[in-house]
């Protein structure tokens, strides 16, 4: 353990920016957790008297065309768009790996259902995909989850098969065999944790593309429902108040979703790094 | 000298010697007055308004392409604004007309000399075989000519070239004006013959992409989703000759894209802006806008009576006590409308039409209405808007939703997309609580009954049915305004609106049109489309 | 022997792709069926009435079971009948090929746009891993990815054309004034050249400049990170140090050995990249106005208009079919190593 512990150290000082990211997902996770605790005041609270009031010190981020603060709600919108990444990549990670590594460990017929229907899945344009689900199951948290966690699944089970299919036959597992091990307990005991590491990169990418998917849909309609908070949905609404000049509804909340996704993209890197020094990149 | 200048110029220079090839139109300096820029959110999907599934952006087409019997004349309001008088008529295709003694037909007397683009005659033949067709295809035109009474093709008789004659099933103060809304066009019917086939003898398939009219404009090119542009019909002789030599209509999607065009000065006029733009553009000395009440249309939240709380009067009254009005109209509309609350009594004192209920913000009024009727603790429904008007509909959503908060009715907000609308609120009217928007064509309370209080119409989506009402609308709807009865009918009818609001009006939309300010001519029509007949650029500029 | 297994290995990867055009078929389908809205009620227009809704219904043949219409809508894709669209009025295939030029030329821009800054940063951050250059660059491009791209393009409307006037009005493919040339390509670059036109060229060569940015942006990542990955990769090899030691100059080592052996995994990445631009341009699109296929598909989803959803969900997944197809024949062809264990 000492041995990671010493690696993570030498990885996080050897690169300052991966171990910015580290700290910016930290932030990030802190806010998404005490959520409205923090928030100076409710994020879904109206108020005539004081729409669209620029950024001041009462309201740090202005407040928009119903008089809510923005500040506020970017700081809820937080938890939700954690909420959907986490929960999207989770359910893809799963799923897709489960199906990859069955496919890459026992090949055959395995092999050809899930490689046809990753492909499937990969040939549709991924967001007119997703456009396609959420409007065809209706437009609630759920199902955007649901619709961001089919179009990445491919990925996953590509990454799983093919990592899967190299150490089929490795040393170790050949030694598991020998021990009478059964296939399925040497797949799952021996060669998943194997295949972790290089999974946690694309766990990681995919947490930016979560939200940003979740983002695409709000702008055209398809995103949460109003009033919660998301930061997608907060930017297409705030694009309508650009011209006019009402630049913080949508500069704030697009702001912390490109830092969120930053941070997300970055600590892949990080995490990359970390986790096999020889495919830097 | 700037990059856009530059390139007209020496577009010029290069375009003298290469003349057949009209890659752009000519940029010289009283060219651009001539020529109109509009940029509105979406464009016509056809060319023929009698096609079954044609969009509401073709009406334009109907509007400037086409002609009709008559034409509305013009009033103007107290702000200045041009407006469709309805109620007086003017020649069009019909250079004089005549209702017979018995009242039972109108004889209309052609132009002479009005040709079609191709320099065939409009004669009445053309008429009868375009009104035939109106009746015949189905679908929303035919149910429009029902409105005026215009039911059956042997209702339409040409008896020669310069006489059509429409034969009346009953008398109605609805046939005349329902001659000049968007569906009545003339077409030339020999050049359509030409292309129809067996299978397609109203040339359906033609006429959905080549207009084949006698309209003040032509179409000199139609990319969908992208542009429409007409150009001016010069031997045009059912009005006054354009002053506009080219209307070039831009889709562009995105609404702050069509107000940085329009403030930037590369459009000359822009439709479907959100109303805090048109709220704010107004005081501008650069800008005209012109903000017209849609007649016989109202914002409203219609109440589902097959919702269970909603059965009960009292609790609708009590949901009509807790709509936050003010708010709404300040926050939501940005005042680009009329008020229709706080009316001071429950029996209505005119039949002025849309007028203001008897209902202001009242918590304690609500609170009361429905302890009486049993909902102390409140209860639970979903408010229902279409995506497409998101714009204002999400603001007075949420602002409601807040509202009825206060007197324990939770609201949770349902944001449906366009085609699913009219399936769930007016075909399947299963949505317990939403927002309309109807606004009808002709404009009388009567009109507005026949379609939203009256028991299985389309836009009845709050399922009401009060055989009183049904007896009413039958009794006026064809009935003269200076009838004796009309007026206390309607006086009954609105009494009842009143007080059973299954629907609960909030304000009386404008409908805002923002123009640069050298545009002039713009005229609200019912329809709500641009006719780019007036319009004129050359005036104050 | 090499080029019969070259070939064998082709023929095999087309046959794979088989499977995937019946499973996007029948995928798109399902989707399309599972769409709200009843286009039977668009189609009856405003004022319709429960039994007209009916008729029209029959009509299109959407009351018949399912399977029927399955097998009505393979036999209609066999001859090449992808439909009407409900809300254009217009055959789905007429549909798709007047709009597909459009977003493959903005597409084709904005990837010329991003190579042209992805490969330089990336060589430059692969001669020098880790230092300070390195870093810019990962920051640079990863902050391109990170932003959606729809609030990009909306900030570069807002400033540049709104309060800067130095872009050109975001109308579309050509200004008010311009006409499009004779159609040859749909690509109005390329026809307005072909008739000797510069103005039009120029006119709508200007109008792809801030959405093609747009777009490129989002790409610049996945582009610089494998140039880099791979030039490292590369760079690392005995044979670069054997030219190295030989005296030749640095251009020569970088571009005529180190960057040729490091183009195929780009190309590869290009492709990918590609494919996933044309996909995504859909939010680029409804923001400046560009009539491509991704505005046509957002507007036939929003009105639940079944038949252009469907054409064109299918046309472009047997776009990307035929593309990667076609990467990995050239892949084939051009790597060496291939086929060799076949």
């Amino acid at each position: 353990m000492t041995e990671f512990f010493k690696h993570l150290k030498y990885v996080l000082l050897d690169n300052p920016i991966t171990l910015i990211a580290g700290i910016m997902f930290l932030v990030i996770v802190v806010v998404a957790v005490m959520g409205s605790a923090i928030a100076p005041y409710d994020p879904l609270a109206s108020n005539a008297a004081l729409t669209l009031k620029a950024p001041s010190w009462q309201h740090w981020f202005g407040t928009d065309q119903l008089g809510r603060d923005v500040f506020s709600r970017v700081l809820v919108a937080t938890r939700l768009d954690l909420v959907i990444a986490v929960s999207a990549v989770a359910i893809s990670f799963i799923v897709g790996s489960f199906f990859g590594s069955l496919a890459g460990f026992f090949g055959g017929w395995w092999d050809l259902i899930v490689g046809r229907m990753a492909d499937t899945i990969m040939a549709f344009p991924l967001f007119v995909l997703a456009m396609g689900i959420v409007a065809a199951l209706g437009n609630t948290v759920e199902n955007i989850v649901y619709a961001t966690a089919i179009i990445n699944l491919p990925f996953y089970a590509r990454v799983a098969r093919t990592e899967v299919n190299i150490r089929r036959n490795a040393g170790f597992v050949s030694a598991a065999r020998l021990s009478g091990n059964s296939e399925i307990r040497i797949l799952i005991t021996q060669i998943f944790p194997n295949i972790l590491p290089p999974m946690m990169v694309q766990i990681s990418l995919n947490m930016g593309w979560a939200i940003l998917n979740a983002a695409g849909l709000s702008f055209i309609g398809l995103g949460v429902r109003p009033p919660d908070a998301e930061w997608g949905i907060m930017v297409a609404e705030g694009t309508n108040f650009i011209v006019s000049g009402e630049w913080w509804l949508a500069l704030f909340p697009g702001a912390a979703l490109m830092l969120s996704v930053f941070c997300f993209n970055l600590m892949g890197d990080g995490l990359r790094d970390l986790v096999d020094p020889q495919q830097r990149t | 000298m700037d990059r856009r200048n530059f390139l007209k110029t020496a577009g010029v220079a290069a375009g003298a010697s290469v003349l057949p090839f009209l890659k752009y139109l000519p940029a010289e300096a009283a060219g651009r007055n001539d020529t109109l820029v509009v940029v509105t959110g979406n464009g016509p999907n056809s060319m023929d308004i009698h096609r079954k599934g044609t969009n509401r952006p073709s009406y334009q087409i109907a509007v400037n392409l086409y002609d009709r019997l008559v034409g509305y004349s013009t009033k103007t309001l107290e702000n200045g604004s041009l407006m469709y008088d309805y109620t007086k008529l003017e020649p069009e295709v019909a250079e004089s007309w005549a209702i017979a003694e018995d009242g039972k037909s109108i004889t209309f007397k052609i132009r002479k000399g009005a040709t079609f683009w191709d320099g065939a005659p409009i004669t009445a033949h053309d008429v009868k075989w375009s009104f035939d067709r109106a009746v015949s295809l189905g679908g929303f035109p035919t149910v429009q000519m029902k409105a005026g009474s215009l039911v059956n093709t042997d209702q339409f008789v040409a008896v020669d070239d310069e006489t059509f004659v429409i034969k009346l099933l009953k008398p109605s103060k609805l046939t005349l004006p329902d001659l000049g809304v968007p569906v009545p066009i003339i077409i030339n019917s020999k050049l359509a013959k030409k292309h129809a086939t067996e299978k397609d003898p109203w040339g359906t398939e033609y006429l959905h992409r080549t207009p084949a009219g006698s309209g003040a404009f032509m179409l000199d090119r139609w990319d969908p989703g992208q542009q429409t542009v007409y150009k001016r019909f010069d031997k045009w002789t059912n009005g006054k000759l354009p002053g506009i030599l080219r209307v070039i209509i831009r889709e562009i999607p995105s609404a702050s894209t069509r107000r940085a065009l329009l403030e930037r000065g590369d459009a000359d006029v822009s439709l479907d802006l959100p109303p805090k733009d048109f709220a704010e553009l107004q005081g501008s000395d650069k800008f005209t806008i012109s903000g017209v009440p849609i007649e016989n249309s109202m914002i409203a939240i219609g109440l589902n009576l097959d919702f269970e709380p909603y059965k009960n009067k009292l609790v609708r009254q009590a949901v009509a006590h807790a709509i936050p009005y003010d708010q709404i109209f300040k926050q939501a509309a940005f005042e680009r409308g009329i008020p229709m609350w706080g009316g001071k009594s429950a029996k209505p004192e005119t039949i002025k039409w849309p007028q203001p209920f008897p209902y202001d913000t009242d918590y304690d009024k609500s609170k009361a209405l429905l302890k009486e009727a049993g909902y102390e603790n409140g209860f639970e429904v979903p408010l229902a808007f279409n995506l497409g008007l998101a714009q204002w509909s999400e603001p007075l959503c949420l602002l409601l939703q807040e509202s009825l908060g206060k007197v324990g009715i939770k609201v949770t907000i349902d944001k449906i997309p366009g085609a699913n609308w009219r399936t769930a609120a007016l075909v399947e009217k299963k949505l317990p609580m939403h927002v309309k928007a109807f606004g009808g064509w002709l404009n009388y309370p009567d009109y507005y009954s026949f379609w939203v209080y009256q028991k299985g119409r389309l836009f009845n989506s709050m399922n009401y049915h009060n055989p009183e009402i049904e007896e009413l609308t039958e009794a006026t709807l064809h009935l003269e305004v200076d009838h004796p009865d009309y007026e206390p009918k309607i006086k009954r009818m609105l009494e009842i609106f009143f007080d059973e609001v299954p629907l609960i009006p909030i304000y009386q939309p404008y409908l805002d049109v923002a123009m640069q300010k050298k545009v002039t001519g713009y005229k609200y029509y019912a329809h709500r489309q641009l006719d780019c007949r007036l319009f004129d650029k050359s005036g104050s500029a | 022997m090499n080029t019969n297994s070259k070939l064998m290995i082709i023929i095999r990867r087309i046959l794979h792709a088989v499977p995937s055009v019946i499973g996007i078929i029948i995928v798109t389908f399902v989707l399309t069926r599972a769409l709200p809205g009843d286009p039977a009620v668009y189609f009856a227009g405003p004022a319709a009435t429960a039994e007209s809704i009916q008729e029209i219904r029959e009509a299109l043949g959407l009351d018949k079971a399912w399977p029927e219409q399955f097998w009505i809508y393979v036999s209609d894709l066999v001859v090449g009948n992808l439909g009407v669209s409900i809300s254009t009025g217009f055959p789905v295939a007429e549909e798709l090929a007047r709009r597909l030029p459009a977003s493959l030329e903005l597409t084709l821009i904005a990837l010329i746009f991003s190579i042209s800054i992805a490969i330089p940063l990336g060589i430059a951050a692969a001669t020098r891993p880790n230092s300070w250059v390195d870093q810019v660059c990962r920051l640079v491009v990863t902050a391109g990815v990170s932003l959606p791209v729809f609030f990009t393009g909306i900030f570069m409307i807002y400033i540049f054309y709104y309060i800067l006037g130095i872009a050109p009005s975001p109308l579309g493919r050509l200004g008010i004034y311009f006409m499009s040339p004779p159609h040859v390509t749909g690509f109005y670059t390329i026809d307005a050249l072909l008739v000797g036109d510069l103005e039009v060229f120029w006119a709508a060569f200007v109008q792809m400049i801030m959405p093609a940015i747009t777009l490129g942006i989002f790409t610049l990542a996945p582009l610089a990170r494998m140039t880099r990955a791979s030039m490292i990769q590369v760079l690392s090899g005995d044979f670069i140090r054997t030219a190295r030691a030989s005296g030749l100059s640095r251009g020569t080592v970088l571009y005529k050995y180190a960057f040729q052996n490091a183009l195929l995994p780009i190309l590869t990445t290009l492709g990918m990249v590609f494919s996933f631009m044309l996909g995504s341009n859909v939010l680029v699109e409804k923001v400046f106005a560009w009539p491509g296929i991704g505005s046509f598909a957002i507007e036939a989803l929003i009105v639940s208009d079944y038949v252009a959803v469907q054409g064109f969900v299918l046309a472009m997944a047997i776009l990307y079919v035929i593309l990667n197809l076609t990467i990995d024949i050239i892949y084939t062809l051009i790597d060496p190593r291939v086929g060799l264990d076949g």
